[in-house]
């Protein structure tokens, strides 16, 4: 056992963990909170697999940004928890027994097809300073210069979208 | 040394977290955040793949799908205000209408 594999046994732990809290809170606080413990935890790993500028993405946007949001909506709606309503009794089981069918699917298929060969090689210095970002920005503005103007039409569009969507309708009588 | 064997497995088990979520949550929120946890297991699983054959195209292309999630939370959650106005409740099994 290496330092490297305790590290990830550790944090696989936690990751799955927390995935778990959120799926089983009652409270949709406590499960937005766990969210942003997983992708605290994801940008971890991130940075094990020698890609610090994405580990950074992950923070800023996801567990900064995106969970902000999660929150606000949630504490705006005040709709933490929903009343108790009859529920479908087959519903579960077949929801469990469906998802680990998936689960193994899923692992046996990329286990067995396309599987780059051999072990993640732990980033050495040359990966995981700056020459990393740098060669991220230049691929990012030159071969993907592209779908990076593609992006931000998409973000603008999603704005004037949010927009148009809460605003108040004028009601012609 | 940890196989990327090691980071498949973690993904897909992430994955089929969020989709369990999906299926079995009724909370509009709730299911939202498990969508999320599913692209994240994916992200993963793309950022140990480049990390394998040492390329940057895995992380560009989680880059952009960081990007996309941003937008598609910011449209959902408004989504999800306009029909809590409408319905008072982010029940799914509320939103049986089509019209509001």
């Amino acid at each position: 056992m290496t330092l490297d594999l305790i590290l990830f046994l550790i944090l696989a732990l936690i990751a799955i963990t927390t995935a778990l809290g959120m799926l089983l809170s009652r409270n949709a606080i406590y499960s937005a909170l766990f969210l942003v413990l997983n992708f605290i935890t994801v940008a971890v790993f991130y940075l094990l697999l020698g890609s610090p500028f994405i580990a950074m993405v992950q923070i800023t946007v996801y567990a900064g940004a995106i969970m902000v949001l999660f929150l606000f909506v949630i504490m705006l709606l005040g709709a933490e928890s929903l009343p108790r309503a009859q529920i479908l009794p087959w519903q579960k089981p077949l929801a469990i027994a469906l998802a680990v069918v998936l689960a193994v699917e899923a692992t046996v298929l990329l286990l067995t097809r396309g599987r780059p060969a051999g072990e993640i090689v732990p980033p050495d210095a040359s990966v995981n300073t700056v020459n990393n970002l740098r060669d991220l920005g230049t691929a990012l503005f030159n071969q993907y210069l592209v779908p990076f103007e593609v992006t931000s039409i998409l973000l603008l569009v999603a704005m004037v979208g949010v927009i148009v969507l809460v605003r108040k309708e004028k009601r012609v009588h | 040394m940890v196989p990327i064997n090691y980071y498949i497995i973690l993904s897909a088990i992430l994955f089929t977290i969020g989709a369990l979520g999906v299926l079995v949550r009724r909370n509009a929120l709730i299911i939202f955040m498990s969508v999320e946890l599913m692209l994240n297991a994916a992200n993963l699983a793309m950022v140990a793949f480049g990390s394998a054959i040492q390329s940057f195209s895995g992380q560009i292309f989680v880059f952009f799908v960081i990007a996309v999630a941003a937008a598609e939370v910011a449209v959902g959650l408004a989504l999800i205000v306009e029909i809590f106005k409408s319905k008072q409740s982010i029940d799914v099994d509320q939103m049986n209408s089509l019209k509001g």
